[in-house]
């Protein structure tokens, strides 16, 4: 089970000694999933039909009204949750439960208070068996995120900001294909959340990694992601499909930017 | 903190409330007063170790006084002293207290309510017989409360985690759980085939309860995104339950087994009063039989220091073991 979790790498010989190599992203398929929470009184529908598709590699922002199932959805594609109809599948194969090529990085850090900052990144490698093996690769994804220097100490010695990073690098240790984003930097305060934004871009580039970012933030949408799905308020379809092919690093101020951002604006507003 | 809370407004550090010098110096000026009121004024009524309990009350005082005049600096047990010797002051005067209203005016009925000196000779001239009651009241509490423990703790993460034995036990845990541990006592002692395994039961039983209810409850409490978490890392069940669901609960499982505790002392005692013929419950037992109060009396002290000792030596093991958590209660 574990051996496949680790793509091939895409060209060795062009990564610096010491840096885990790139990993290959995962393509991803949506073909018309409904879901519905089990409500006592009668179903709450969350997503009515939503279908489309990822490239490997590419990084989309998926952009709603709070509330609008988005989160479900990234749910189900982590495999948490199977949908009530529809396919999801992950390089042509369906999904079935969770899986370490995808990691799911929450809006709470939700790391494990009784855990050490390498205890939370090992969690991957412990869960599969392999803590031995990939103590290496733990520290890696510390530094990766800048925090190698914080190996011992405990969550609640973290500012929101680090404890975040924490999570980012508990998620990379097993060098997702699909990195799946949750509002990762919704409670962050905005100078953390800018320069975290700019890291999420490197790491991006850097890893090679499919990435699904959750969010209602359009300019965070506008600074990270190489599309955009819009969604309706609850259920949830996908009212726009925008594709935003700026080169990093992005600017708040470009002209093109502020003009997405106002018809994007426009969008849900009459949502 | 304290650091901060000593400098004011305009810089100047205040002092501290009292000179810790002083503090230790009354309270050794306490202890000596003590020494004279035991010696001086005759007894009323034939006590041995009058004089041997004067000596230590004067030997107290005089470590004491050495303490205060020795600089405080980093010496920590030095520090600890003058810490207490307010106290210490206190406990002098009670001494005293007791002193006049047994030995010295007999305000209180006297074979009922022993003087000081008679408390020490207890210890001096019994404390082989102390000693092995001690001995086999921890051993019969440490073999039933470890079974109670294990089994309350294993029972109470089954009903947490599995739907199924939640449905099972639960009501047997309704029913049976709020039943007094010594209600059982009279069954328990011909039921099983010996005094020592009735009360070990007993004790087991005692424990059980509230470990079982309060680690159920912990487990029960996990966040739900602990596990989303660790199955989107690749977690399987065993390590859900062993990692996560375990740790998490475990600040819980503390409150259980300091609950546990609590009631185990309580049926270990009765238990001991009734059917075992041995530890500190027996010695109690035995000593009102023969109307030997001063025993009663130490025999309660010593009661009294080995819970305290086994609750502080259980807040100890929590505090290495959840060092993770903030704002423990401090024992």
């Amino acid at each position: 089970m574990v051996a496949g979790l680790i793509a091939p790498s895409r060209a060795p010989d062009s990564v610096p000694a010491g840096v885990p190599a790139p990993v290959r992203g995962a393509a991803l398929s949506l073909r018309d999933v409904h879901h519905a929470f089990a409500l006592r009184k009668a179903p709450l529908p969350v997503l009515d039909g939503v279908s489309f598709d990822v490239e490997p590699g590419a990084f989309v922002a998926l952009l709603g009204p709070s509330g609008c199932g988005k989160s479900t959805l990234l749910r189900l594609v982590a495999g948490l949750e199977p949908p009530n109809e529809g396919r999801i599948a992950v390089d042509g194969a369906p999904l079935r439960g969770p899986h370490p090529s995808r990691g799911l990085v929450f809006q709470d850090p939700t790391l494990y208070p009784w855990r050490s900052v390498i205890g939370n990144v090992a969690v991957g490698p412990e869960a599969r068996g392999r803590a031995r093996a990939e103590s290496g690769r733990v520290e890696e994804a510390l530094a990766l995120v800048g925090l190698s220097g914080f190996s011992d100490a405990f969550p609640h010695q973290l500012s929101g900001g680090m404890a975040q990073r924490v999570a980012l690098a508990r998620a990379l240790v097993n060098a997702p294909p699909l990195l799946l984003l949750d509002e990762p930097l919704g409670k962050l305060d905005s100078l953390t959340r800018l320069t975290m934004q700019a890291e999420l871009v490197r790491l991006w580039q850097d890893k090679g990694f499919t990435a699904l970012l959750v969010t209602h933030d359009v300019e965070e949408a506008l600074m990270l992601a190489q599309r955009i799905l819009v969604f309706s308020d609850r259920p949830a379809r996908i009212r726009a499909d925008i594709a935003c092919d700026r080169p990093y690093p992005r600017h708040r101020e470009d002209p093109g930017v502020v003009a997405d951002r106002r018809a994007i604006l426009d969008l849900l507003g009459t949502a | 903190m304290s650091d901060i809370a000593l400098v004011r407004a305009d810089g100047a550090v205040r002092r501290p409330a009292f000179l810790p010098a002083l503090a230790s110096v009354a309270a050794a000026a306490a202890w000596i007063g003590l020494s004279a009121l035991v010696a001086l004024p005759p007894d009323l009524g034939d006590f041995g170790f009058t004089r041997e309990l004067a000596i230590g009350f004067a030997g107290f005082g005089a470590l004491l006084l050495a303490a205060g005049f020795l600089h405080p600096g980093e010496a920590g047990l030095v520090r600890r002293i003058q810490g207490w010797s307010p106290w210490l002051v206190v406990l002098a005067g009670l001494l005293g207290l007791w002193e006049l209203a047994t030995a010295k005016r007999a305000w209180l009925p006297m074979p009922f309510f022993p003087p000081p000196q008679a408390i020490l000779e207890v210890f001096v001239e019994d404390y082989a017989r102390l000693a092995d009651s001690v001995w086999h009241s921890l051993r019969l509490l440490a073999g039933g409360y470890a079974l109670g423990a294990l089994a309350g703790f294993t029972l109470g993460v089954a009903i947490g985690w599995s739907r199924n034995v939640g449905y099972w036990v639960h009501p047997v845990l309704r029913f049976v759980g709020p039943l007094p541990a010594t209600a059982w006592l009279p069954l328990a002692f011909f039921v099983f085939p010996s005094s020592g395994a009735a009360s070990t039961f007993l004790v087991a039983l005692a424990t059980g309860f509230p470990v079982t209810v309060l680690t159920w409850s912990g487990i029960a409490g996990v966040n739900k995104a602990y596990y989303d978490v660790a199955r989107t890392l690749g977690a399987r069940e065993g390590f859900l339950i062993l990692k996560v669901a375990i740790p998490a609960a475990l600040p819980h499982v503390f409150v259980g087994l300091f609950m546990g505790l609590g009631s185990s002392f309580a049926v270990l005692v009765v238990a001991e009063m009734l059917g075992v013929k041995a530890g500190l419950g027996w010695y109690l037992q035995w000593a009102q039989g023969w109307a030997a109060y001063a025993n009663m009396y130490a025999a309660l002290a010593v009661m009294a220091l080995a819970c305290s000792g086994l609750i502080t030596l259980l807040f100890r093991v929590r505090d290495r073991l959840l060092s993770w958590q903030k704002g423990l209660v401090q024992w």
